[in-house]
């Protein structure tokens, strides 16, 4: 490793963890519709919307009238997001004449954004106009994210408050989440993207000849203003089809250090968030130890496992070095493994290399962060109260240990609230072993395969992990564009995001109407080094016992036989 | 059901005119002033105003006098662009470095760069390690009649040291530099 290669991993950490504590207040400030700088300017658009769609901000809402509320703001932005894609040849601002999609890829495509998955079955260029570009997918981008946020905040609340009926609002939750937590951090990198080289113009596509005479397409779009939101809000869905990769997405080294940061910029401050919720931010630095350490194991295993040259190159005319297959000069090998491990950490999935490429124990690392269920900072407001739901795991092991009710922050967790919990844990089992292996055992669906032997496994296993986690990575070689993995996809993505969403607002609905037990001597601490240990075994063990066969068959197969 | 149907409708239709057009368009709007290169896409055009392509789009080049970037998955389509997705233990990777290895060795340069041996991500990667473009610069000098030493100099002048990333040659800006020498001294 160089200089450069520590540069970029030390300016990373900076720019993610020094404004996570200040960032996190503002965040909870603004989702509890308190005072902040930017209220003069955005409180009387904010006031407008509610006028406009007949909400009334002060109005609280049980669990189940949150949830419903949110299945059908979620449900509204399909049905707009299907059609548009549908449509897309006869709509306007559409200057390369593209035609609407295929209707399994449009559910796919319409699925996968609503869920904040962006997982793409297509290529942007090929097949999505400017128009569904903006008004389909950008908007998906920021709603998605927003009802993550909305979610956490109900949960934050949901154990901060005492016998309560309510959990807030969702249409101010989104609201608030969309015009304050998202629009402005949005506004500043979609300008420093442009400034770095990203495309920015409704022009068509451009036509060149080369130096050596050959006549050259050059894709171009609005596309800085849907790449700052697809990085802040842990979205991931490229607006070329090989993401940022694609020279126009990430045009440079300090693009990528950017837009890489700005993928887990407001996961980790709203652990923070939470900690003012609570009015205790021990608990906060508690949960970001564990969540760093996760992060650092991976990473550096991740790191050691991609610097190992492939031992299938080894020939003396070939220069024995770190990988370079799907990954990109200006980002060399430092740069593009942090970028994997960040993007599968959190719910991104951005690429700005070829996962399909990597070393096999990198990939697995990949698969790990996604198989633990994104927790690890994790996507904007899922990966938190993904992790909170890890923490009652915990909290209910260790009352299962020390023989007492368990209790967190004061609340008892009883027979409703483990049930709840146990659901959750069965989100990503289903959707990866069950529908993975549905597809596994087809002859169909496994053509789409592109690598031999256990790669080709790891491949079909990635692309349901993917789907269930609601990431959108992939390994890219993967034939997905089939009717059958459109629609499986799309299922799995739905089991993952609403699998979790609905348990979680009626764990927050239960543990909002208990009372307060005060603190005493006997509760067991959860901020202490000891907890993190536990909680972090928990994670490790959960997602371990569950997946740890799967990885077996496919990447440590990969690495075994090839002779490391 | 009307208490969520209005709400979920307007606020739809709302985020969309706040986030998918006038977000857009503000971006738009203060790029297209601040910005204008680089939100048209870097465009490089010659004396004639034609344009010749981007700075940030690979092209591909053969022939001895030029430099060559690195091999492309998808023959450096741009519509869509693509990677090559494989494995590595895919033994297609190995015969297809080996291949382009045995083509490109200069035994007394040593090893073949693996990056003129592997495709980018995005099949249009723009830049090359300088040792990628080092390996080359005897081959160009040779074809285009130049001093190596003066070749050399060039190459380092084109060199990109990012305090943040690995140092890279941006291979259409260098060899668009080479058209223009060739031309201006005859």
């Amino acid at each position: 490793m160089h200089s450069y290669d520590y540069a970029v991993i030390l300016a990373f950490f900076a720019l993610v963890l020094l404004p996570a504590p200040w960032l996190g207040r503002f965040y909870y400030k603004v989702m509890e519709g308190q005072r902040t700088w930017l209220t003069p300017v955005l409180g009387p658009v904010e006031r407008g919307c509610y006028r406009l769609a007949g909400v009334d901000a002060r109005e609280e809402q049980s669990w189940q009238k949150y949830a419903l509320a949110l299945l059908a703001f979620n449900l509204a932005g399909f049905v707009l997001l299907f059609a548009v894609l549908l449509l897309q040849g006869y709509l306007p601002l559409n200057p390369a004449q593209l035609p609407g999609q295929e209707w399994t890829l449009a559910f796919n495509t319409a699925v996968s954004f609503v869920t904040n998955t962006n997982w793409q079955a297509y290529s942007g260029e090929a097949s999505v106009s400017y128009l569904s570009q903006m008004v389909g997918l950008t908007v998906q981008n920021f709603v998605s994210a927003a009802t993550g946020l909305a979610v956490l905040v109900a949960l934050c609340r949901g154990i901060a408050r005492r016998s309560a009926a309510t959990l807030g609002n969702f249409w101010v939750d989104m609201t608030r989440a969309t015009l304050y937590g998202l629009l402005p951090l949005c506004l500043l990198l979609a300008l420093f993207l442009v400034w770095q080289g990203v495309p920015q113009t409704f022009a068509q596509y451009a036509h060149a000849v080369t130096l050596q005479g050959a006549d050259q397409v050059i894709p171009l779009g609005p596309a800085a203003s849907q790449i700052a939101i697809k990085q802040l809000g842990t979205n991931g869905g490229g607006f070329f089809g090989v993401n940022s990769a694609h020279p126009f997405e990430n045009p440079t080294a300090w693009s990528n250090l950017f837009e890489l940061a700005s993928i887990i910029l407001i996961p980790v401050a709203l652990v923070f968030t939470f900690g003012h919720y609570v009015k205790d931010l021990r608990q906060s630095r508690a949960i970001v130890a564990c969540m760093l350490a996760l992060f650092l194991i991976g990473g550096a295993t991740s790191l050691w496992a991609e610097y190992q040259p492939n031992p299938s190159l080894n020939n003396p005319m070939v220069e024995q070095t770190a990988p370079l297959e799907g990954k990109e000069s200006r980002f060399g090998t430092t740069a593009t493994v942090l970028w994997s491990v960040t993007t599968t950490a959190a719910s991104n999935g951005s690429v700005n290399g070829m996962h399909d490429s990597l070393n096999p124990l990198s990939g697995m690392v990949a698969l790990v962060n996604m198989m633990v269920g994104e927790v690890i900072f994790g996507g904007v407001g899922a990966g938190l109260y993904g992790m909170l739901l890890n923490v009652l795991i915990a909290v209910f092991l260790a009352g299962l240990m020390i023989g007492r009710t368990p209790e967190y922050l004061g609340k008892k967790l009883q027979a409703r609230e483990v049930q709840l919990l146990v659901v959750t844990l069965l989100v990503m089992p289903v959707g990866v072993l069950v529908l993975g292996a549905i597809a596994a055992s087809l002859p169909g669906p496994v053509a789409a395969v592109s690598n031999p032997g256990a790669h080709g496994f790891s491949q079909l296993l990635y692309a349901y992990t993917s789907a269930s986690a609601n990431n959108g990575s992939a390994f890219g070689g993967f034939g997905a564009n089939t009717p059958f993995h459109n629609l499986m996809l799309g299922l799995g993505m739905l089991i993952g995001r609403f699998g979790y969403i609905l348990p979680v607002l009626a764990l927050a609905g239960s543990l909002a109407m208990k009372k307060t037990a005060p603190v005493g001597q006997n509760s067991f601490p959860t901020h202490g080094p000891l907890f993190v240990t536990l909680l972090t075994v928990t994670i490790l063990l959960v997602g371990g016992l569950t997946f740890l066969p799967t990885l077996a068959l496919g990447p440590i197969a990969e690495h075994l036989s090839m002779g490391f | 059901m009307s208490t969520f149907f209005r709400p979920a409708m307007s606020l739809i239709v709302l985020m969309t005119l706040i986030t998918g057009v006038a977000y857009p368009l503000v971006v738009t709007g203060v790029a297209q002033v601040a910005f204008p290169e680089q939100a048209n896409g870097s465009l490089l055009q010659d004396a004639g105003g034609k344009v010749r392509g981007s700075l940030l789009i690979a092209q591909d080049f053969t022939g001895d006098s030029w430099f060559h970037p690195r091999p492309s998955a998808g023959a450096f389509a741009t519509v869509s662009s693509s990677a090559s997705n494989l494995g590595p233990s895919n033994p297609a990777l190995a015969a297809r470095v080996n291949e382009d290895a045995a083509r490109q060795y200069v035994p007394e340069q040593g090893p073949v760069p693996l990056a003129l041996l592997t495709t980018s991500g995005s099949g249009l990667d723009p830049h090359l390690p300088p040792a990628a473009v080092d390996y080359q610069v005897a081959r160009v000098a040779a074809a285009r009649h130049m001093p190596v030493a003066a070749l050399q100099q060039m190459v380092d002048q084109f060199t990109l040291q990012p305090m943040v990333g690995p140092p890279v040659v941006n291979v259409l800006a260098l060899n668009s530099a080479l058209d223009l020498l060739s031309t201006t001294t005859p």
